[in-house]
């Protein structure tokens, strides 16, 4: 396990990274925004991916909190950043109990479909409740205050990163904690053989539930982000694609470290920009493709490349 | 009675039996090899878009047009013999021994990747070819005082095609070699390894056979539904939900579960219809919070 000294330094250069890229690539403000809420979903994938188990329904989180944003925007007493990004935490959070109480007594395959139907069904609601959501249309979020002031477009932009940003690493630097606490080693213990845990006196079910809601509670602040930076929400944010790339992120940062999601997301986003476009038709097929060579020659992801080449060298 | 509640049952009947075909290969091969197979859904979109495709050609070519039950079993054969053979030799077999959640994620790559393939190949606009419904013609139902106009089609061959389906495979697993082969990998593979048994060569068969299921199932529905891009997805997730209620790994039980979902899927459809997708989520949902392992699942032994 890493100790946060080691995280230390990729964390900082990666942060200077983006401020600097967002400082002198104005455009890129918003794809970096974007990719710091994807990667706060992430990092609740990678809390599941520890116990062994993946979801391929999360972008219910997502959606839930970034339609939570959109209506409460609409309120003037509620829309304020500092209210609605807490509503929309806990909305995804309590969710994420309430299915979490399910689907923690199943594991693999279970687990992942399970999680995939709950948030077919929420999809599907959203689409055809067309009097309140107004279906695939979507909604548009009135741009809300910050601690009571109303910003300017651009400082409004620039707080919305600077919150995401430091939202992420602070999420990332508390699932690292989490990680390392007993509820977070414990989660190991699922993924290896939870008979054993639940003699040392665990419940398994408890530790899982547990996770899920953490991981549901971090999406849903990436959701919330979502809804601030775009400023209009739509259903597609929760379709099965979506949860699907964060399961990419989660393989492609590697799970391997909290840091992993953050890069994921960022070589993620950038890659997207440039590519989703150009192949719009082959854009799954290249996710697929990508995945598909990832697992099979270098299962670490991108954070194992950069422990091969950096932390492997200086440990010896 | 309700004329609605008749027409709700006929279609759910129909319905039933093209999710059973996918449902029961996929419960096969997660019994077989213990990987739930995410791309199932893609060889049932496959199977659908290459029959009708060979539908088309049927009729381009003035073909005699009875030839187009002989293209439904054709396009299954091949999506089967050729996309699930090269799927499992080239890519499955190289994951075997890997973490579960490695084992599902590369299918479900595999998945993101046919899901654009088709889409390259067929395009986006709906296809739609339906010669062996109008071959066949219409009959009328008898239902209380009323009767309902219904393709004969739907009403006897997607049914019989499902029932004989269930039939053989019950048959061929209890009664032929290859069918005990099968059971015995499915049961111990260490112990069937150590008698002689080619686990390999059983993991490949039951893998095509599987996808050759799901191809049929979709060259079947084919006739009776515009194919477009994402009927891959919601076949996947709905004969999943099949397959968990029924318990995994279960045949006879897919049937019964495939009846459930289909019947209260198009119930929903005739009488509630924004609910149409959600009911057969519900009702596994209600399944598995009363019985985790399903219908007829067997609670498995615990490892320490």
């Amino acid at each position: 396990m890493n100790r946060p000294a080691r995280l230390l330094p990729p964390a900082i250069v990666l942060v200077a990274g983006l401020v600097v890229a967002a400082v002198f690539l104005p455009w890129l403000k918003f794809v970096l925004t974007i990719a710091m809420a994807k990667a706060l979903a992430v990092l609740g994938i990678l809390l599941l991916l520890r116990a062994g188990q993946v979801s391929f329904g999360h972008a219910l989180y997502i959606v839930l909190a970034a339609y939570t944003v959109a209506f409460a925007a609409q309120n003037a007493l509620l829309a304020d950043l500092l209210l609605l990004l807490p509503m929309g935490i806990l909305m995804s959070a309590s969710l994420g109990l309430l299915v979490g109480l399910f689907v923690a007594r199943y594991r693999d395959i279970f687990f992942g479909m399970l999680n995939l139907a709950f948030s077919m069904v929420f999809y599907s609601l959203l689409e055809k409740v067309y009097t309140i959501t107004h279906g695939t249309d979507g909604i548009r979020v009135a741009q809300p205050t910050i601690g009571g002031i109303m910003l300017d477009r651009v400082p409004y932009e620039w707080a919305i990163f600077a919150v995401a940003l430091s939202l992420a690493c602070g999420a990332a630097f508390l699932c690292h904690l989490y990680l390392l606490s007993p509820a977070g080693q414990a989660l190991a213990g699922i993924k290896t053989r939870e008979t054993r845990l639940e003699f040392a006196g665990l419940s398994a079910k408890r530790v899982l539930l547990l996770a899920y809601v953490l991981s549901a509670a971090l999406a849903g602040a990436g959701g919330c982000i979502i809804a601030c930076a775009t400023r209009h929400v739509t259903p597609l944010l929760g379709y099965w694609t979506a949860s699907g790339e964060l399961v990419f992120i989660a393989i492609l940062g590697g799970a391997g470290s909290v840091l992993g999601p953050l890069f994921g997301a960022v070589a993620f986003e950038l890659v997207r920009v440039y590519a989703a476009a150009a192949f719009a038709n082959t854009w799954q097929m290249i996710l697929g493709a990508v995945l598909l060579g990832i697992i099979l020659f270098a299962a670490r992801g991108l954070w194992g490349i950069y422990e091969d080449l950096f932390a492997r060298r200086a440990r010896t | 009675m309700d004329l609605l509640l008749g027409l709700a049952l006929l279609d759910g009947l129909a319905y039933a039996a093209q999710v059973f075909m996918v449902a029961v290969g996929l419960t096969l091969i997660f019994g077989v090899m213990r990987v739930l197979n995410v791309a199932h859904g893609s060889f049932f979109a496959i199977g659908g878009y290459l029959a009708a495709s060979i539908g088309i050609l049927i009729t381009t070519q003035q073909l005699p047009p009875a030839l187009a039950f002989a293209g439904l079993v054709l396009a299954a054969v091949l999506v089967g013999g050729i996309l699930g053979s090269l799927v499992e030799s080239l890519l499955l077999a190289r994951i075997y021994a890997k973490e579960h959640v490695l084992q599902l994620l590369v299918t479900f790559a595999l998945f993101m990747i046919l899901e654009d393939v088709q889409k390259l190949v067929w395009g986006v606009q709906p296809i739609f070819q339906d010669t062996p419904v109008k071959l066949l013609g219409i009959i009328d139902v008898p239902f209380g005082q009323d009767e309902i106009t219904y393709t004969i089609y739907q009403l006897f061959v997607l049914p019989a095609v499902a029932a004989v389906t269930l039939l053989g495979l019950v048959l061929f697993l209890r009664r032929t070699l290859t069918g005990r082969l099968i059971v015995a990998v499915t049961l111990d593979r260490e112990a069937a390894t150590a008698m002689g048994i080619d686990a390999q060569k059983i993991y490949l068969f039951t893998f095509a056979f599987g996808a050759f299921l799901a191809a049929l199932g979709g060259a079947l529905a084919s006739p009776t539904t515009s194919l477009v891009p994402g009927v891959g997805t919601n076949m996947i997730v709905l004969s999943f939900a099949v397959v968990a209620t029924a318990g995994l790994g279960q045949i006879e039980g897919a049937m019964l579960a495939a009846l459930l979902l289909g019947i209260g899927r198009s119930i929903a459809v005739y009488y509630a219809p924004e609910f149409e997708v959600v009911v057969p989520y519900l009702i596994m949902v209600a399944v598995l919070l009363v019985r985790p392992q399903g219908l007829f699942g067997v609670v498995e032994t615990r490892r320490v």
